[in-house]
């Protein structure tokens, strides 16, 4: 049995501890907002929390998140009060399929919560682990300028 | 020309010699590079996604896909306890070092990170990450040592009082200057 | 393409799960029950609750739903924020008019929709004024319908729509004339995506995510050369090991059923497979140029698909002529989500639910395997986590109700990366030989000759010909006379585009031949304009520089007689600066495409460090008709730019011995976020019908490039992807 916090909640579940982290969350809990999209840490569409960084769930073995914190994207903030990245990437219609955007999203709050105003340089060191196949990178990277002056309560 | 003076070299075995045959083989600079980027493959190739020690500071560490006990293959991250690049501030670079130079800068606690023979010992021998490098699993050459022998020849360079090569260049070694054109 | 709107009203829709019957109207009568009105296909008005939009076309990321929305607000004055959206499943009320049979691509979602949607707007809005008008004894001509309300001013009386649905069934009206364009007041305006929310907070359901109760995974072990087939297993190891729970031989390889899908794919890893390789053996990709160009010398194998003036005769007689060759190779689509669909499949029905680009395409796919009449096949549509063409193929349906009738159980069958590139159905490799008559300052004679293989003949011989025996009669006539205007070779995806180079130039000679090595090949955003604007637009300007011309210069005056193409050419030339100098170190490039009804122009800066191409700034204009939403008009721009540049720069599949080299994205690369140009878009404003969008953006980015490259560094790149260190 592994143990694990799971968006705020005590989660225990009965798998072997090299089963990775992704298959755990989307096939046992069926919490499927994080993506399978390379199962090799190419593309991060799986990107979750651990302990408020980026993490690559797809090989992570779930043996690694034993007693720590793990954060989905249902779990980046309640429904009723998104987070200033989810905020701005609706304003801004970022999302196209959609597929690749918890990943986006995950990467991108771990960035704000690094760096509240990243330059575009930094954007670019921090997101291009993330691939989009819609092509939708001008409008994440102006999501998360905005994203940035939400979260001081800025009104532009 | 030049094959007489190679195999002149070549005789002339330093104690140094297996010690940065093993340091400045893709496996050990990789993680070591002269710019910001970590190198990868065997043709130690800036990282794809763009990566660059900044990373550590913008919510993504190393570890976010170089996790341990993690799946190993072709085009997979190499996977080791703690993974991440020598700091800006202290960058230990291998790349494009002379073994003359490489020897100098790993005996001068001031640009060693501050490690004494001991712990310099300490991290060859045990160090999560250079013990992965000696097994990179496929796809990756290993150091052209076994890690035992190379443990053997780091320890007789310590025995031997950190001799280093004679051919050091004039220049400072804190102007060796990054490879141009890496991205940033 | 133009659709006469009467056409497309249907009635009869399936609310409970019937069939729909096409019927032609001149009235409309209220549909549904008391509690939720149906007048058409296209709309769910619930006596409670929010008003539904049944969206048509599957939502790939193409932004249709939320062009869906707004087309069906604008005439059912509604906010087109509070529409919910409702992904129809397969049903034949959402055939695509353009192909009859439902399916969507071809960048036709938005040229498809523009009457019907509207139409479906108006009808509804109608019948409750209507009921309305009977319930208040007044005129439906006094009455007025504004976000949602009906309202008659004389009485100062209203009614919101939902208190107007228990009568709706019984009233009938003439079919109602819809709104002038001057009238709209959501069409042409900016509006957020409506699947934003649902797409940023992990609820979206895509393929990948659906929960069937009891189901089980399921991972295929297939041939690694396609078309190859099973010659022993040794299943023995697989089958005992952690959570597997069945191990069964289908038509399309080997599926390993497990608990999890990690679970599957640990086990089908253990499993001990031979393989008869097929035809495909021996197919070695490097060697196709050659092949290419030994079958182009064979004048029997050649179809002349465009002969205006004398081509041949004038290139022969000409002193000075420019000749060269382009090369485009094997593609993927690799769209983010993972093949995959869920089956569930009983003596008495078959359920599937899918992301698929074909839902009708599927049903029959099912109904062949499962042996079940149509009417219990049951196509639950999903968003799609990217389409590009590659979901039009039913393979991963297929599988899934293959595996689901083995084992008697619903189950989901999940691809890997590596499955999604190794047995995609490719953008073919494409060879082009282009020739041309220079004199007097002028392009006299224009010869373009493509070889390549045929994609709609695979996909009508192959693939449709399988589903045909079900298919209505009109359909199957339909599918028989395309088969037909393809065969004599002339497949128009293989050469489209070069077929129809706009330039004014007197003599023009198109001519293709037809080359099949039997590698699967489909339909990639933008299809044959993918690689023919390669060809076209990179030799308009290698024409330019010979005849010491300004490149754009010389499309512009070669382009008097296409206004849609002057236009945006002028667009992008004056914002891109095009008469300035570029930044130090930068080149532009320039290329105007037309392809699915619509005209792109691109600008691209580029420089170069050692052999590294890097992009800067994209700027684009399109005239695409009449615009129903500028903002995802926009967003298809910008994603086909980074598309198109993803395959410029990046991307090739090679075959070795049969088997596709690449496997993940590690050696098959989209661009990233930080090698992502600055884009800059402008949509000509335009009263005409509404053309493509999702693939026009496509085309032109290799070209441009190519020519930014050429103009900054003197070396003309002829080959996809484009590489400094291996120019041709």
């Amino acid at each position: 049995m592994i143990s694990f916090t799971l968006n705020g909640q005590k989660t225990d579940v009965d798998v072997p501890p090299e089963m990775p982290l992704l298959w755990v969350l989307r096939d046992v809990l069926h919490l499927t907002g994080t993506k399978f999209g390379c199962g090799m840490a190419l593309c991060g569409a799986c990107t979750v929390h651990l302990e408020g960084s980026a993490l690559r769930s797809c090989i992570t073995p779930v043996s690694a998140v034993e007693g720590k914190a793990v954060t989905t994207i249902e779990g980046l903030a309640p429904k009723e009060a998104p987070h200033p990245c989810q905020r701005a990437w609706v304003e801004l219609s970022v999302p196209q399929c959609g597929y690749c955007q918890s990943g986006q999203l995950m990467s991108a709050a771990a960035l704000l919560s690094a760096k509240p105003e990243p330059t575009d340089d930094d954007i670019d060191t921090a997101m291009s682990g993330n691939l989009c196949r819609c092509g939708t990178y001008p409008r994440i990277r102006d999501a998360i300028h905005r994203a940035a002056l939400l979260a001081k309560g800025g009104r532009p | 020309m030049v094959a007489p003076f190679l195999a002149l070299v070549l005789s002339q075995a330093h104690p140094f010699d297996d010690v940065a045959r093993v340091l400045l083989h893709p496996r050990c600079v990789n993680c070591h590079p002269a710019g910001e980027a970590p190198l990868q493959t065997d043709a130690s190739r800036p990282h794809h996604q763009h990566v660059t020690r900044r990373i550590e500071a913008l919510g993504t560490h190393c570890t976010a896909c170089h996790r341990p006990n993690a799946p190993q293959g072709v085009g997979l991250p190499p996977s080791a306890a703690e993974w991440k690049m020598p700091s800006a501030e202290l960058p230990l670079v291998f790349e494009g070092r002379s073994p003359a130079q490489l020897c100098d800068q790993l005996k001068d606690p001031a640009r060693n990170g501050g490690l004494s023979p001991e712990a310099l010992r300490e991290h060859m021998a045990h160090d999560p990450r250079v013990v992965w490098s000696f097994s990179p699993g496929p796809g990756r050459t290993p150091p052209p040592l076994t890690h035992p022998r190379f443990l053997e020849a780091f320890e007789a360079w310590l025995q031997q009082g950190q001799p280093c090569p004679k051919e050091a260049p004039k220049v400072p070694k804190s102007k060796a200057p990054a490879p141009a054109e890496r991205p940033r | 393409m133009s659709l006469s709107r009467r056409a497309l009203i249907k009635s009869g829709v399936a609310v409970g799960g019937g069939l729909a019957v096409a019927v032609w109207l001149t009235t409309e009568r209220g549909k549904g029950s008391a509690e939720l009105f149906a007048p058409n296909a296209y709309v769910r008005i619930p006596a409670k609750g929010p008003i539904r939009v049944v969206v048509g076309r599957v939502e790939m990321g193409q932004g249709t739903a939320t062009a869906a929305a707004m087309l069906l607000a604008e005439e059912l004055e509604v906010d087109p924020a509070s529409l919910e959206l409702e992904l129809a499943g397969a049903d034949r009320a959402y055939d695509n008019p353009s192909l009859g049979f439902q399916l969507t691509g071809g960048s036709s979602s938005t040229v498809t929709s523009w009457e019907p949607m509207r139409q479906a707007g108006a009808t509804a809005r109608e019948l409750l004024k209507e009921v309305a008008a009977r319930r208040w004894g007044v005129k439906r001509s006094e009455l007025t319908a504004k976000l949602g309300v009906v309202s008659h001013p004389p009485s100062s009386r209203s009614a919101p729509y939902g208190e107007l649905v228990g009568d709706a069934v019984n009233v009938t009206i003439h079919t109602p004339d819809l709104k002038a364009p001057k009238d709209f007041s959501v069409i042409g305006k900016p509006l957020p995506r409506l699947d934003a929310v649902e797409k940023t907070n992990g609820n979206a359901v895509f393929g990948i995510d659906v929960q069937v109760p009891g189901a089980l995974v399921a991972v295929l072990v297939r041939s690694p050369v396609p078309g190859g087939t099973l010659k022993s297993l040794d299943d023995a190891a697989a089958k005992v090991m952690p959570g597997v729970k069945h191990v069964v031989k289908v038509p399309q390889g080997v599926a390993v059923v497990a608990q999890t899908y990690w679970h599957a794919r640990q086990a089908a890893n253990a499993l001990v497979v031979e393989w008869d390789a097929g035809p495909l053996a021996t197919f070695e990709s490097a060697a196709l140029r050659d092949t290419h160009r030994s079958l182009m010398q064979d004048a029997s194998k050649r179809s002349r698909v465009r002969d205006d003036g004398k081509a041949d005769d004038v290139l022969k007689a000409a002193e000075k002529t420019l000749s060269a060759e382009y090369f485009a190779p094997f593609l993927a689509h690799a769209p983010m989500e993972p093949q995959n669909a869920t089956a569930h499949v009983t003596a008495t029905r078959c359920e599937v639910w899918a992301p698929t680009q074909g839902p009708g395409l599927a049903k029959e796919v099912a109904a062949r395997i499962t042996g079940l009449p149509l009417e219990q096949v049951v196509i639950h549509q999903t968003f799609l986590g990217g389409g590009f063409g590659r979901r039009i193929g039913q393979d991963y349906v297929a599988e899934a109700v293959e595996v689901s009738k083995a084992i008697a159980a619903p189950v989901k069958v999940v691809w890997s990366r590596e499955d999604d590139m190794r047995h995609s159905f490719y953008r073919p490799s494409a060879t082009h030989a282009l020739s041309a008559a220079l004199e007097g300052g002028e392009v006299k004679a224009w010869r373009h000759h493509v070889c390549t293989q045929s994609v709609l003949l695979q996909v009508l011989e192959g693939f449709v010909g399988g589903l045909l025996p079900q298919l209505p009669a009109a359909v199957k006539q339909k599918a028989a006379d395309m088969a037909k205007k393809v065969v004599p070779g002339r497949d128009s995806t293989s050469y489209e585009g070069a077929d129809s180079v706009a330039y004014a130039v007197p003599n023009v000679a198109v001519d293709f031949t037809r080359h099949e090595p039997l590698v699967p090949t489909g339909f990639w955003r933008s299809v044959g304009h993918s690689h023919t604007a390669f060809a076209t637009e990179s030799f308009i300007d290698e024409c330019a520089w010979a005849l010491g011309k300004d490149p754009l210069a010389l499309r512009r005056a070669l382009l008097t007689k296409h206004p849609r193409h002057l236009a945006t050419l002028e667009r992008v030339a004056e914002a891109s600066g095009w008469s300035t100098p570029p930044p130090d170190g930068r080149a532009r490039g320039v290329a105007v495409h037309e392809s699915f009804g619509s005209v792109v122009a691109a600008v691209v800066e580029a420089s170069v460090a050692e052999d590294t191409i890097r992009v800067h700034r994209v700027v684009m204009a399109v005239d695409c008709g009449r615009v129903v939403n500028p903002d995802v008009v926009r967003a298809q721009l910008e994603g086909g730019a980074i598309f198109g540049l993803s395959a410029a720069l990046k991307q090739q599949v090679t075959f070795r011995e049969g088997r596709v080299q690449q496997s993940n994205f590690h050696d098959f690369a989209p661009l990233r976020l930080h090698e992502s140009p600055r884009i800059e878009t402008h949509v000509l404003p335009s009263d005409a019908s509404p053309t493509g969008i999702g693939e026009p953006g496509v085309p032109v980015m290799a070209p441009a490039l190519a020519n930014a490259v050429y103009a900054l560094t003197k070396r003309r790149l002829r080959a996809l992807p484009l590489s400094l260190s291996e120019a041709t």
